[in-house]
């Protein structure tokens, strides 16, 4: 499954991340992704030691701040923040300080002066982050804001792939559903291009925002023919409230034309593999034989995401004060 | 000898007479060939083998029937793209049995009916129950417009792939407008992924209020809530805004006032995929035809001023308007016999479109060919179906109308369950003496 020349050190040592924080995959470059990968491979190794333990940030304070529930990406930041010996604690404000009308800036403000030295954020508004890393002395980890960004969720895709096709480069990747609310699309259309994979959306026009294809990518409302020759099929989570008529009419009509079961995957390369971001709606944009079926890489996913974060929180370290 | 069909199409009723049948000397009109000429018709196995100036050069072969059709006029059976029904759930105002006879009398062909009925017609069970139902009562064929939101509540789009696969030509929430601009925009955009078509009622609601006639002297003098032509004139430019928008595929079921001709002239010249439909009884009748408030004359939108009629004439007669319906909209006596204001919308009109119509072409108004292209084939095209057609191999769907025919209507013979007719005792030039569909003669006076 793992070639291990990909994760072999490369000759020259990786210069250190340059970045205080990772706010998107938008302004990183194609060698600072493939060293943040690099270095998620060898975190895989840790994870599957029985000491799954490093001490690159011991003594440090990571806080898991997240304005909306998240409980698989906030646990997989917990986990990869404890693995790396921080002290983590996580902080879910969305039932707490901001109805009490504290604003973002007086939430930053407060968690500043506690000196955290990493947050990791997660906020129901585009922006919500990049604004608050700009009042905050430590580094920020943009955990999703809005339907803008979610790098660590690309990062991990792109790992997931690599370590199943050995590569990023040359292959046609199509991201299926609810594209105009998908953070996941977003990042993983920069992150995707940037490593010269052709990108394909596909989805009903109603969830496909206008402009996309000024991303460079192209854009299918029938499935079938968005899926030709599809190397990697990353289907989204199309959120209830979306389902009844007012993007979509119906769960039938969406799974008839846009669900992804056996017979449609088979437009796709015979050697296809599937991803969803999870949680998955069975039956509503993948059909449950297909989510656990052979070609399915969903349970992957969620293992490749612990050594991803693993690998962001180390990369950040480097700048940490008195790293 | 037996006459053998040189052509080996098969026609689609299989019940439809064998031996060929020639109307010969008859003035044809097939706007789908550019043709207005005298020449015969021979009808073969339910379809058209030919039609033209010269397909009988050599007489008719032994065996085959002959009709004489001189001073007769043939055309292609009317497609009306805009018919209430009662079935199901108000039979007692028409079904699917009575409004095929009334639809044959008037040489309608092909109805297209509304999905506002008692349940409304939001479901893909419920578009094959139209279908099914329609194949064991009409003779006329019909086709299903499915609710474009559910319920036509406005609010919830409804399944247009599923519903389209079922059989629904296109998507229309009938005499109700989609009021909200988010609602329309996503129905548009969504439409197109199946290449529905979105067929709408342009009248903003909120400001037709309880309005029922045409703001102005006339409700004025006749104390009548009046709706302005902006109710009109503002929801069909928001609509072409949101065509714009969204490149979808739009069609106005009814236009009514001058400044609409103005707007849709605007779009098309714009490339916008848009089409538009006058009723027969905007385009036959002014609000003074109400007089002593006639409530079979209540419409919506309602009867304009003569000088929306003659826009509504140059219109149709430019192109401008596509398609010209007849709005068929049987009433009874519990839903029309109230004060003006309080009676329901709406006439019946299948048996008295062709005869209305005829009167703007002996006016010389609109021609021949114009006026059959936009009762035919323009609505046909539009909705993707094979009809409007005489060209050979078409299906033998075509009325033969004797364009002189004076006669007079008498509502108690209309073929309608309802007799809510705007023509009562109307004087007309011109029937239809004939009417075929695949073939098969489904109406026919001597």
């Amino acid at each position: 499954m793992t070639s291990s020349s990909m994760t072999s050190a490369p000759s020259n040592p990786t210069p250190a991340f340059p970045h205080r924080h990772l706010l998107g995959i938008e302004g990183l470059s194609q060698l600072e992704i493939l060293a943040l990968l690099d270095k998620a491979e060898e975190e895989v190794h840790v994870s599957r030691q029985v000491e799954k333990k490093k001490n690159v940030l011991r003594g440090r304070t990571q806080i898991n701040l997240f304005f909306e529930a998240s409980t698989r990406t906030q646990s997989s930041f917990e986990i990869a923040g404890k693995r790396l010996g921080a002290d983590v604690m996580n902080m879910s404000v969305a039932s707490s300080s901001v109805k009490k009308g504290e604003t973002l800036i007086d939430t930053a403000a407060t968690l500043n002066a506690m000196r955290p030295d990493i947050l990791v954020v997660r906020h129901h508004a585009a922006g919500a982050v990049h604004l608050l890393a700009r009042k905050v002395s430590c580094s920020v980890i943009n955990a999703g804001d809005g339907a803008h960004e979610h790098p660590t969720q690309a990062l991990l895709d792109a790992l997931t792939i690599r370590r199943h096709k050995g590569r990023i480069e040359g292959l046609t990747v199509a991201i299926c559903g609810d594209i105009v609310h998908s953070r996941v699309a977003r990042s993983n259309i920069l992150l995707l291009n940037a490593l010269g994979a052709r990108v394909k959306l596909i989805g009903p026009s109603t969830l496909l925002p206008s402009g996309v294809d000024r991303l460079g990518v192209e854009t299918f409302t029938d499935m079938r023919k968005g899926l030709a020759g599809a190397d990697i099929v990353m289907m989204l989570r199309l959120q209830r409230e979306r389902m009844n008529g007012s993007f979509v009419p119906s769960v039938r009509e969406y799974f008839h034309y846009w669900g992804l079961d056996q017979e449609k995957l088979d437009h796709a390369a015979p050697d296809a593999l599937v991803m969803h971001p999870g949680p998955m709606n069975r039956g509503v944009e993948i059909d449950p034989e297909v989510a656990d079926g052979p070609q399915s890489l969903i349970a992957e996913q969620v293992e490749m995401g612990v050594a991803v974060r693993m690998a962001v929180l180390e990369a950040l370290a480097e700048h940490l004060p008195n790293s | 000898m037996t006459p053998k069909a040189p052509d080996a199409r098969l026609g689609d009723r299989r019940s439809a007479d064998h031996r060929p049948t020639v109307f010969a000397g008859a003035r044809i009109v097939d706007p789908s060939r550019d043709l207005d000429a005298v020449g015969s018709v021979i009808v073969a196995e339910g379809r058209i083998l030919a039609a033209g100036p010269e397909v009988l050069n050599q007489g008719s072969p032994e065996g085959w029937e002959v009709v004489d059709a001189r001073a007769k006029v043939i055309v292609p059976g009317l497609v009306d793209m805009r018919v209430f029904l009662g079935e199901p759930g108000h039979e007692h105002r028409e079904t699917f049995a009575s409004a095929s006879r009334a639809a044959a009398a008037g040489g309608v062909t092909t109805i297209v009916t509304m999905p506002d009925t008692d349940p409304v017609i939001d479901d893909p069970a419920l578009v094959d129950f139209v279908l099914r139902r329609a194949r064991e009562e009409a003779d006329v064929r019909i086709h299903p417009m499915a609710a474009l939101t559910k319920g036509q509540e406005g609010k919830e789009t409804t399944e247009f792939g599923l519903l389209s696969e079922a059989g629904a030509v296109a998507f229309t929430d009938a005499r109700h407008s989609v009021a909200s601009s988010l609602v329309m925009r996503r129905a548009l955009t969504y439409a197109r992924d199946f290449g529905a078509l979105i067929v709408h009622h342009v009248e903003d609601p909120s400001l037709a209020g309880a309005g029922v006639a045409t703001e102005g002297e006339f409700a004025t003098r006749m104390g009548l809530p009046g709706i302005p032509r902006e109710a009109e004139t503002i929801m069909l430019e928001r609509d072409m805004r949101l065509v714009a928008l969204t490149r979808g595929r739009y069609h106005a079921s009814q236009v009514s006032t001058a400044d609409s001709v103005e707007i849709l002239r605007i779009a098309k010249a714009r490339g916008l995929d848009v089409t538009a439909a006058v009723s027969i009884n905007h385009l036959s009748l002014n609000e003074l035809d109400i007089g002593t408030y006639r409530s079979f004359l209540k419409f919506s939108p309602p009867l304009r001023s003569e000088d929306d009629r003659q826009a509504m004439i140059e219109g149709l007669a430019s192109g401008v308007i596509d398609i010209v319906v007849s709005g068929h909209d049987p009433q009874d006596v519990e839903t029309k016999r109230h004060p003006f204001a309080e009676a329901a919308d709406g006439a019946v009109g299948l048996e008295t479109l062709a005869a209305a119509a005829l009167r703007l072409v002996h006016d010389g108004r609109v021609s021949w060919k114009r006026m059959v292209e936009a009762l035919s084939l323009r609505p046909a095209e539009r909705l993707g179906l094979e009809a409007g057609r005489l060209s050979p191999g078409a299906r033998a769907d075509l009325a033969v109308i004797d364009p002189g025919m004076p006669w007079l209507l008498d509502k108690a013979a209309l073929a309608s369950r309802s007799k809510n007719t705007p023509f009562e005792d109307a004087k007309f030039a011109g029937r239809v003496v004939r009417t075929l569909v695949g073939g098969r003669t489904i109406h026919v006076i001597d």
